[in-house]
């Protein structure tokens, strides 16, 4: 077996699982459950350790085979969606200056409009919303392209010829899906952030744009942005890895391959939240 | 071939040989088999008999759950990273192809070029045009896989896998569902790769194996032959193979 994917031919633990007996009391439901959870982290673990082990070992290996399908991640994942994140970033301007406006109008607090937005946007909505997006329109492709693909057996294709499946298959969709995530996520911001005082001046809220901004840039720390960096990135490589984990990782059937998409997406969203809280002890912290 | 080594190509001793999609099922037992250089197999057996599988097992593509299995000297798994210099020696050609349905006939081909070696990219296209042309697959060349029939598919497998001039090449079924034509072609081929072909430096001669629903096809071709039956397999002399019924 090439180096990585784990449980490639065999029996993954969580089929294993399925297949013993049906528990007959609550506690027993919810040890499986806890059971089954264990798994999960383990199998993804394993799987995105390997993948950064190969990313980094292989780091020089075929470049030229290996460059251009980063590059073409790189336009799934972050050019392509540009319209789409662009008609968002105007929404979500609407939909937070809407709502805000009202409140802060009837204690008279203007001049935390950019806190809000700062708050609000740069720190949570921003981040998470186009994670989702991007699982939705580039992760659940990947489990079914990654999936058909093990179901019509290009993986062992790959292996016969000395090709690494994660080197080929995963690394340039984790680097791609990273990087996409990340400048998606700017453009959201920054949208959000324009059109919000766009919104703001259309609902004659008295506060010029000069103001407007110097209350965004003093709302801004210096760890904002590396954190929003890191945050954007990591979930780029959650999207990779547990999507690229439900396509590769288990031997499919193309009837598997829907359900596959199905638990890669949920396991995608309960992987973002946490990490979302994680990032939040890190702010309250600092 | 290291110095003192055996010209033993694939060792298999007291071999049993897992499904792909379920390798706690076991489909063959007990398989002791050697190939040496030079030689030119053809393995039959029944569909379900587990011909993919045992050559998947041949290939190193698949761990055996007993027994031991080696390829150029070395025990399965031979996959790290330190033997694949000794791994590209084995080509594998798969019954469909096993195509890569995202690029065109032309990149499938160049792929493992593109991938293990340092060419300039004239010189992958020139290996590429040269690899299509012997396998008729010119008017193909911009093509996706999808586009094609499964006999042209195969054949498509076939130059993927002679890209990197593997020394032994293994092919499943190469015949399955082939018209006439395509039927003497593969034979025709298969021959000049037994005995010699200008595709491989120095026109050397490659170590086959291929497996087949008949056996009668490959008669005047193969040199060895054996067939998979009721789990086990079974090493024919030549002067059997009349007595071997179709579909073993």
């Amino acid at each position: 077996m090439q180096t990585g994917i784990p449980n490639a031919f065999g029996e993954s633990p969580t089929r294993l699982l399925r297949r013993v007996p049906q528990p007959k009391s609550y506690t027993d439901v919810l040890a499986r459950a806890v059971f089954r959870l264990l798994l999960v982290v383990q199998g993804l673990g394993a799987f995105a350790l390997i993948t950064f082990g190969v990313l980094l070992k292989k780091s020089r290996v075929a470049r030229p085979v290996i460059t251009p399908l980063i590059r073409q991640e790189i336009f799934r994942s972050g050019v392509k969606l540009l319209p789409m994140f662009l008609f968002l970033a105007l929404a979500l301007g609407l939909l937070v200056i809407g709502q805000t406006v009202v409140i802060l109008q009837k204690i008279g607090a203007f001049n935390y409009l950019g806190t809000v937005m700062v708050v609000v946007i740069v720190r949570e909505l921003g981040p998470l919303l186009a994670a989702a997006l991007v699982l939705a329109r580039v992760g659940t492709a990947n489990v079914i392209e990654l999936g058909t693909a093990r179901a019509l057996g290009e993986v062992e294709a790959l292996e016969a010829l000395g090709i690494d499946p994660i080197h080929y298959l995963v690394v340039p969709r984790v680097i791609g899906l990273a990087l996409g995530t990340f400048a998606l996520t700017v453009y959201l911001i920054l949208g959000a952030l324009g059109s919000g005082y766009l919104w703001a001046f259309l609902q004659d809220v008295p506060i010029l744009p000069g103001d407007y901004f110097r209350q965004l840039a003093g709302a801004l720390r210096g760890l904002d942005f590396v954190l929003l960096a890191l945050k954007t990135a990591a979930f780029g490589g959650i999207i990779a890895i547990i999507t690229c984990y439900h396509g590769l990782a288990q031997p499919l059937r193309l009837e598997d391959v829907s359900r596959a998409t199905v638990r890669a997406v949920a396991q995608a969203v309960i992987a973002f939240v946490v990490l979302d809280a994680l990032f939040i002890l890190v702010y309250l912290l600092a | 071939m290291k110095p003192g080594a055996s010209s033993n190509i694939i060792e298999m001793t007291g071999v049993a040989v897992g499904a792909l999609h379920d390798p706690n099922t076991v489909v063959v037992e007990d398989v002791n088999w050697t190939v040496t250089a030079g030689d030119f197999w053809a393995v039959g057996g029944r569909t379900g008999s587990g011909k993919s599988d045992f050559l998947m097992l041949a290939a190193g593509l698949l761990t055996p759950p007993r027994g031991q299995c080696r390829i150029f000297g070395d025990a399965l798994p031979i996959f790290e990273e330190a033997r694949l210099a000794q791994r590209l020696r084995l080509g594998f050609v798969f019954d469909g192809g096993h195509l890569f349905n995202n690029l065109t006939i032309a990149e499938n081909v160049a792929l493992p070029l593109q991938y293990h070696s340092t060419a300039p990219p004239a010189e992958i296209a020139a290996r590429v045009e040269q690899l299509l042309a012997a396998t008729e697959l010119t008017s193909w060349t911009n093509s996706t896989p999808g586009t094609m029939g499964r006999n042209w598919q195969k054949r498509v497998g076939l130059a993927r896998a002679l890209a990197l001039a593997p020394e032994v090449l293994l092919l499943d079924n190469p015949l399955g569902g082939a018209d006439a034509r395509h039927a003497a072609w593969w034979l025709e081929f298969l021959g000049q790769l037994a005995t010699g072909h200008e595709l491989l430096p120095g026109k050397r001669a490659v170590t086959l194996v291929v497996t087949a629903d008949d056996l009668h096809p490959w008669q005047h071709r193969a040199r060895q032959f054996a067939v998979l039956r009721e789990g086990r397999l079974e090493v024919l002399a030549k002067e059997k193979l009349a007595a071997e019924t179709p579909n073993g």
